[in-house]
């Protein structure tokens, strides 16, 4: 393992670029500046709002303002009236379709346009076709619904009460408000241990509903050719070729039918995972019109009806000795998933990957079980960096472990430190069935505490406590569980949870790599170039990488989960090495000896012991196209595909520390500083990775301090814009410190474990730890997000409420 | 109604519905989609412009509004092929990810350098504080800045116009 | 993205201009400035104008003066202009304390105090300021020009005493020796309006007592001053107890309503707590001795 600490460098002090200090090495990993950057930067992206197509229609959505109605009567005339109004779309057409419910990810169905109830405000009633955005908007209010409304059902807690309100009574059989029970671990054995432990610990833990909330929103360019049958479909979507399966099966388009292009993706962070109503709204109306049709949501639309993220409500309990020995961990969970059960996650999981709530920590037993609902509010729930809820599992525990630490009156560094899993028991198996497949933790909690002057931050504590002044210091560890997955467990609607990448080296020795997976910012087209780059000696700036697009691409799930380096990325690096075995195939052909006694290096084979008899890869690419007599099995060509099955997941993991002072007077809480130290296995590029973490950290303190989605007793969504729904600007957030240190994964061809999520995984534990011990003289053990300055200061009278 | 102004030093003139908004004139009259929306609302900044020099949300802003200003784009930026450093210190500070909301942060950046060449970070953070980005965390954005601050060889003649 | 219904569109470049067609276009027409507030207002179709009457061009309205014992600033002067403003910070320094948090840098290009005014949102924070400095604004209409104390033209909630037909060309602003005045915001983040805010203003004697005293409040349920805070000020000399006895009044005389950005038991805490730190601080600036303790 190597640790290496760094203040974030400012760019003119980086480490040289390795291409520019190094000419005999070949491109390979390191700090380059990414291929992306030159469109972006002159404003030549091309997002789904920048599709222009001649003759396009533009579509937009009437939603409903209710939470709960039954639809009375739609009455579309004076729309269909409009001068410019091509087509006015309801649930009633949909359902001569067939379409107006679709599938959903999790087993369950969705209305696409409403034709029973409305569900949640916002819910999809009908969809307009116009020739202009304008026109299509001013035609929305020109329909006239009229909703009988329904008893609403908003507060989880009361979702499975007798005599509630059915929310799903389109469903045969639904008599109540109840999805699904999940459990895992051992109830018998965690219990009994409870028994027979020191100290027990218990808080209800709050992960309040938050919202993903990309920049640019979600939205879709349907063009259907009604001549050879075929759909082409623009898409913000992170699963390019997972979505045309779906249309295939929901829309009855055969698939080879269906492309579906996904352009550059401003921004994702799981909120363009699923399939939205809008989209197949759009497939409809090229189909009904002739005509592409482009429909983009506006910001309230994507707040108030695309997919969400957490809205777990947790009872979190942790057994452990007088003198800090965690024994085990126990909790059951109310999952609000909303109006359909809509969440993105692998078939078996239907609360993700929660059950990773073991932390870092070695445990005796453990269990949790985990109760889904329906409410009147908007479908999703897996989504926002959260690693297939990995976010509320760590969370939970790194609340729970700073519960106790209070209680035992330990420092909940020191408390981590002595319950951590140690090295040497790497692959550790949880008590939740889970292998971690490497990890050596004390070292970078050690790193982020003397980065960050533990010690001196703890004395200077102490003293401003005793002037009346709040400080806090928030500690958290996390281990993620990331790189779904091994395909014997984990599928998502039956497709098992893999990736294809395919590598052409073309005779000029230029490289082109196809990819399944789909950027929204991580900088696919310079990573995974390097990954090539590093395997075959070829400079990154030779070799394109190819994604977004399923006529181009072999098929795979996507960019989610933080997925796309440990599964994607093993593909490519498996892919460029079939590649290299193949050019020394070639090349001992062309140099007249046996593969066996060529050397590789940089980019070229040698003879061994005549490192002058030696061909590259350019070379040998031209003699593969060329005429060099081929070996036996071996075909004309430097090409190869790999469809990567992980053998596990990934087990990235972190240290955090987040420094806050809160005005006593106002509750108003500023983080001045926080020291992220990561563990992501071997670093591709580190401006990359770097970059990754910085967006996640910021993410933590939005959901911590700001960012929430409540409602109001009739179902009204509070957080339909950005004027409510509250974002960190540069202001609110530090100036990130980062340390990391390097365990690589064992079992990934790489080493490579994935960084998307770890930050917005670790992060908001650190920041509400850091202000629950600023209020520590207040007596508070526990408050939920956010943590406004109105919710600390009821914190500090007390009486700290959960969110609404 | 007809409407002229100068974009990107270009003067031009269309027809357009009065209720047009300055960025849906930029994005789909003329066709310079490099300025980008994120909200309806004037709380995200992604849709930001020079407008006769300074940072102006075109979503809340009618093209008629405009009429007779000098609007500058992302697409104005770049002196034929020589980059304004901002944007060169955009790449090597790594202050964008999905690049949605580069445009409008690089365009604040500018009018700030062209007003105070030498800003410190608080006030870096404070002009950029009206334009939410999602992916970078913000650090590096400042970093891109100070880069540019560092390296104002490049800047375009233009630089001391606006004050 | 949301966008507005259809309006006729209509640029002023005089005072008389606009005046005129506001009279031509009847009812249904509105001035637009900066358009922050009334634009937004437009795509949620919440606002419908049938014209609107662009007043950007009327450079006749963006002046900031000092004229005598009166700082004059036109309605049309942005929030950027307030703030790069020397004379505005050193008159009234509370003003460049309201204008560093109203939305953000690039809202406050285009944002003008004759909008911010006449929206009267009761989150907005000029109001509050205009109340404290004893402001007068200066509405011209069909018959004339008339100059209304801020007391009488907030008229509540999104009111003001400018009608329909009549325009704000500038707002008047007493100077004072011997003053100080502060303005403090608690915002859940930078751009966010106000959970509350509290402005006050000062006015110092020759014996070092407190020769007047105005105390506002933002979005806590004061319409106009806080009366009875600023009169227990008024003839005493400084000291903490005074401003704690101030900042208890103006709490008392808050009624704020709980919605997602706080309770009501917060609110009206925040109106005691910024109450006094904004006494304390414009009794610093004012030339006050210092107050003790807190």
């Amino acid at each position: 393992m190597t640790t290496v600490q760094e203040r974030s460098p400012m760019p003119q002090e980086r480490e040289p670029n390795p291409a520019h200090s190094d000419p005999d090495r070949p491109i390979g990993y390191g700090r380059i500046q990414r291929k992306e950057d030159p469109r972006f930067i002159r404003g030549k992206g091309r997002y789904i709002d920048d599709i222009v197509l001649p003759g396009m229609l533009h579509g937009a959505i009437l939603r409903s303002p209710m939470a709960h109605a039954r639809l009375v009567s739609i009455d579309t005339t004076e729309a269909l009236a409009h001068p410019k109004v091509h087509a006015v779309i309801t649930g009633k057409d949909l359902e001569g379709l067939n379409l107006a419910w679709a599938p959903t990810l999790s087993a369950d169905v969705q209305a696409v346009l409403a034709t029973d109830k409305v569900r949640f405000q916002g819910q999809e009633v009908a969809f307009v076709v116009a020739e202009d955005r304008y026109s299509a908007r001013d035609a929305l209010e020109l329909i006239d619904v009229e909703y009988e409304e329904l008893p609403v059902v908003i507060d989880a807690r009361r979702a499975l009460d007798p005599g509630t309100a059915v929310i799903r009574d389109d469903k045969d059989g639904q008599t109540d408000n109840h999805i699904f029970d999940w459990e895992a671990g051992d109830k018998a054995e965690t219990d009994a241990v409870f028994a027979r432990a020191d100290v027990v610990v218990s808080e209800e833990v709050i992960y309040p509903r938050v919202h993903p909330a990309p920049m640019e929103t979600c939205g879709a360019v349907a063009d259907y050719d009604p001549i050879d049958g075929k759909l082409t479909l623009y898409e913000t979507t992170q699963a390019p070729h997972a979505h045309r399966t779906l249309y295939a099966m929901v829309a009855g388009i055969p698939e080879h039918k269906i492309r579906v292009i996904a352009g550059d993706i401003g921004g994702g962070f799981g909120n363009k995972v699923g399939i939205y109503p809008g989209y197949i709204c759009a497939v409809v109306g090229s189909i009904v019109t002739g005509k592409p049709v482009k429909w983009v949501e506006d910001r309230s639309e994507n707040l108030m009806s695309t997919s969400f993220a957490r809205d777990y409500l947790m009872k979190g309990e942790v057994a452990a000795t007088t003198d800090g020995k965690i024994l085990a961990v126990r909790t059951h969970v109310l999952a609000d998933h909303g109006a359909f059960n809509a969440t993105a996650q692998p078939t078996k999981y239907p609360a993700g990957f929660f059950s990773i709530f073991t932390g870092s920590y070695d445990l005796e037993a453990a269990y949790c079980s985990v109760t889904g609902v329906y409410t009147n509010k908007a479908p999703g729930g897996v989504a926002y960096a959260c690693s297939f809820r990995v976010t509320e599992a760590v969370y939970l525990v790194e609340r729970m472990i700073d519960v106790l630490a209070r209680k035992l009156e330990m420092d909940p560094a020191e408390l981590r430190l002595k319950n951590f899993i140690k090295p040497e028991q790497f692959p550790y198996k949880n008590k939740t069935g889970w292998e971690y497949d490497s990890g050596d933790y004390e070292p970078a909690m050690r790193m982020c505490m003397e980065q960050i002057g533990y010690d001196d931050l703890r004395r200077e504590q102490a003293e401003k406590r005793a002037r009346g002044e709040l400080m806090g210091i928030g500690v958290s560890f996390f281990t993620e569980t990331v790189g779904a997955g091994p395909r014997k467990h984990m599928d998502i609607v039956g497709l098992g949870m893999n990736d294809g990448a395919e590598v052409r080296v073309h005779p000029t020795g230029k490289a082109v790599v196809r990819i399944s997976v789909q950027t929204q910012g991580q900088g696919h087209e310079t990573t995974f170039a390097q990954i090539v780059g590093e395997e075959l000696g070829i400079p990154t700036d030779d070799i394109e990488v190819v994604h977004g697009d399923t006529d181009q691409t072999p098929f795979g799930l996507g960019t989610y989960g933080s997925r796309s380096t440990p599964v994607s990325g093993a593909a490519v690096a498996l892919a460029a090495r079939k590649v290299r075995e193949k050019a020394k195939a070639i090349a001992a052909a062309m140099l007249e000896t046996r593969p066996e006694d060529l050397e590789w290096e940089k980019g070229r084979f040698f003879v061994k012991g005549d490192p002058s008899a030696a061909k590259t890869i350019a070379e040998i690419a031209l003699g593969a196209h060329g005429t060099v007599a081929l070996p036996e099995g071996i075909d004309g060509n430097l090409d190869a595909e790999v469809t990567y099955d992980p053998p596990n997941l990934t087990f990235p993991f972190g240290a955090y520390i987040c420094v806050v002072d809160v005005d006593p007077g106002t509750g108003k809480v500023k983080v001045r500083r926080f020291v992220a130290v990561d563990d992501c296995g071997t670093r591709i590029n580190p401006m990359i990775v770097e970059g990754q973490i910085h967006g996640g950290l910021a993410d933590g303190v939005g959901m911590a301090l700001m960012e929430f989605i409540g409602f109001d007793e009739q179902g009204n969504c509070l957080g339909g814009s950005f004027m409510d729904y509250l974002i960190p600007t540069a202001m609110e957030v530090p100036d990130w410190e980062t340390g990391y240190t390097v365990t690589p994964s064992p079992h990934h061809p790489i080493g490579a474990k994935g960084i998307g999520e770890s930050a917005t995984v670790g992060s908001p534990p650190a920041v509400v730890n850091a202000v629950v011990d600023a209020l520590a003289p207040f007596g508070i053990t526990h408050m939920d997000m956010p943590c406004t300055p109105a919710r600390v200061w009821e914190a500090m009278q007390g009486r700290p409420t959960p969110p609404v | 109604m007809h409407v002229t102004m100068t974009v990107n030093g270009t003067e031009v003139t269309r027809n357009v519905e009065p209720r047009l908004l300055l960025v849906h004139f930029l994005r789909e009259t003329l066709g310079l989609t490099g300025t980008h929306w994120g909200c309806d609302t004037s709380n995200c900044g992604t849709c930001v412009v020079l407008v006769d020099g300074e940072p102006v949300k075109s979503c809340t802003a009618l093209a008629a509004m405009t009429a007779g200003h000098e609007v500058r784009t992302v697409e104005g930026m770049a002196d034929g092929g020589t980059l304004d450093p901002v944007q060169q210190g955009f790449m090597e500070a790594h202050g964008l990810q999905c690049g949605f909301c580069t445009p409008g942060m690089m365009l604040t950046a500018r009018a700030l350098l062209d007003r105070e060449p030498d800003p410190d970070e608080a006030t870096i953070r404070e002009a950029i504080s009206g334009q939410i980005c999602r992916c970078t965390g913000y650090a590096t954005i400042v970093r891109s800045i100070q880069w540019a601050a560092a390296h104002p060889a490049a800047a375009p003649s233009e630089q001391e116009v606006t004050a | 993205m949301q966008v507005p219904a259809p309006f006729e569109y209509a640029r002023a470049t005089s005072v008389r201009d606009v005046l005129e067609l506001l009279e031509r276009h009847g009812p249904e027409s509105h001035v637009i400035a900066g358009g922050h507030s009334l634009l937004p207002m437009m795509k949620l179709r919440l606002a419908r104008p049938e014209w609107l009457i662009d007043i950007n061009d009327v450079v006749e309205l963006r002046h900031i003066a000092e004229d005598g014992d009166v700082l004059r600033v036109g309605a049309l002067a942005r929030h950027a202009d307030l703030l790069a403003s020397e004379v505005v910070g050193r008159l009234f320094p509370l003003v460049h304390d309201a204008e560093k948090v109203i939305a953000d840098p690039v809202v406050r290009n285009r944002g003008t105090i004759g909008g911010s005014l006449g929206q009267a949102d009761p989150a907005e924070d000029l109001t509050t300021v205009c109340d404290v400095l004893r402001a007068q604004v200066v509405i011209a209409g069909p018959s004339g020009e008339r100059v209304v104390d801020m007391a009488d033209f907030h008229r509540g909630p999104y009111e003001t005493a400018c009608e329909q037909n009549e325009l704000i060309t500038e707002v008047r602003f007493p100077i004072r020796a011997r003053s100080g005045s502060a303005y403090e915001k608690v915002e859940r983040r930078v751009g966010d309006w106000a959970v509350g805010a509290a402005g006050a203003a000062l006015q110092m004697a020759d014996d070092g007592t407190i020769a007047d005293a105005a105390i506002g409040l933002t979005a806590l349920g004061l319409e106009g001053l806080a009366t009875d805070a600023a009169a227990v000020l008024v003839g005493q000399r400084p000291s903490e107890g005074l401003v704690a006895e101030a900042g208890r009044l103006a709490a008392e005389a808050s009624s704020p309503v709980e919605d997602q950005r706080g309770p009501v038991d917060y609110k009206r805490h925040l109106a005691d707590e910024l109450t006094r730190r904004v006494l304390r601080r414009a009794l610093d600036r004012a030339g006050a001795t210092a107050v003790q303790g807190g």
